[in-house]
């Protein structure tokens, strides 16, 4: 699966984009917050707030209980600011 | 239903000339454009840069243009929002609506910066005398978007 990380989320994860595995006990999006917080301790600085991070599958906004594949691409990012 | 997001300035008056060009059936033509300040606050912003997720971007402008034209009888919609970085005074993004009536331009316009706001992946980075800062979302704009689901 492909990990896209956005805004201050990205600059404490360390990078936009992670190419990763899918663990096979990893099967929705609340699990993998779960699973990437572990990874490193930017990792953790970035998901720490769960309210303020989205998250969207292929492009399109999820809840925390939907279902991830290993081919997905999965972007994490801050409350969108833009306009 | 137009959308175009785009590194370089754009001219909102010459975009709001193109857009009703040859056109004998737009009675109304509403747009929103939204620019850098050079304040956020007490600070001063020397600058600011719009990051955003290419592709998802292009995917929810869409979305949120075509449901203003399933909710309103539109002429024309145009959506410009621009990435990078920007000054003081140049322009982030322009909303327009184009309608026979006055009340669709309205609506359809101040639905489309409000579901813009929320839902388009873009995030400001502010440089200020302290340093570059990302800007936090507004409990008030998920309000404003909150609004429009009401009214569906």
């Amino acid at each position: 699966m492909k990990i896209l990380w956005f805004a201050w989320l990205r600059t404490r994860v360390g990078a936009g984009e992670e190419i990763l595995a899918k663990p096979a006990e990893i099967a929705t999006v609340a699990q993998l917050l779960d699973w990437l917080a572990a990874r490193s301790p930017g990792h953790a600085q970035a998901l720490a707030r769960r309210d303020v991070v989205r998250v969207a599958v292929n492009q399109t906004y999820v809840p925390l209980d939907h279902a991830i594949a290993d081919g997905d691409e999965i972007a994490i990012f801050p409350p969108v600011t833009g306009g | 239903m137009a959308i175009r997001v785009q590194r370089e300035a754009f001219d909102f008056g010459a975009e709001l000339a193109a857009l009703t060009a040859g056109r004998t059936d737009i009675g109304a033509v509403t747009s929103f454009v939204g620019l850098v300040r050079d304040m956020a606050g007490d600070a001063a912003i020397g600058a600011m840069t719009l990051e955003h997720y290419p592709g998802m971007t292009e995917k929810q402008l869409a979305e949120i243009d075509a449901e203003a034209n399933r909710r309103w009888p539109l002429q024309a919609t145009l959506i410009v929002h621009r990435y990078g970085r920007m000054e003081p005074g140049e322009p982030i993004v322009l909303c327009a609506a184009a309608s026979a009536h006055r009340e669709a331009a309205f609506a359809a316009c101040h639905f489309l910066i409000d579901w813009l706001k929320t839902r388009a992946p873009f995030w400001k980075l502010e440089d200020t005398d302290a340093g570059p800062q990302w800007v936090s979302a507004k409990a008030s704009d998920d309000e404003a978007a909150r609004r429009w689901e009401q009214n569906r």
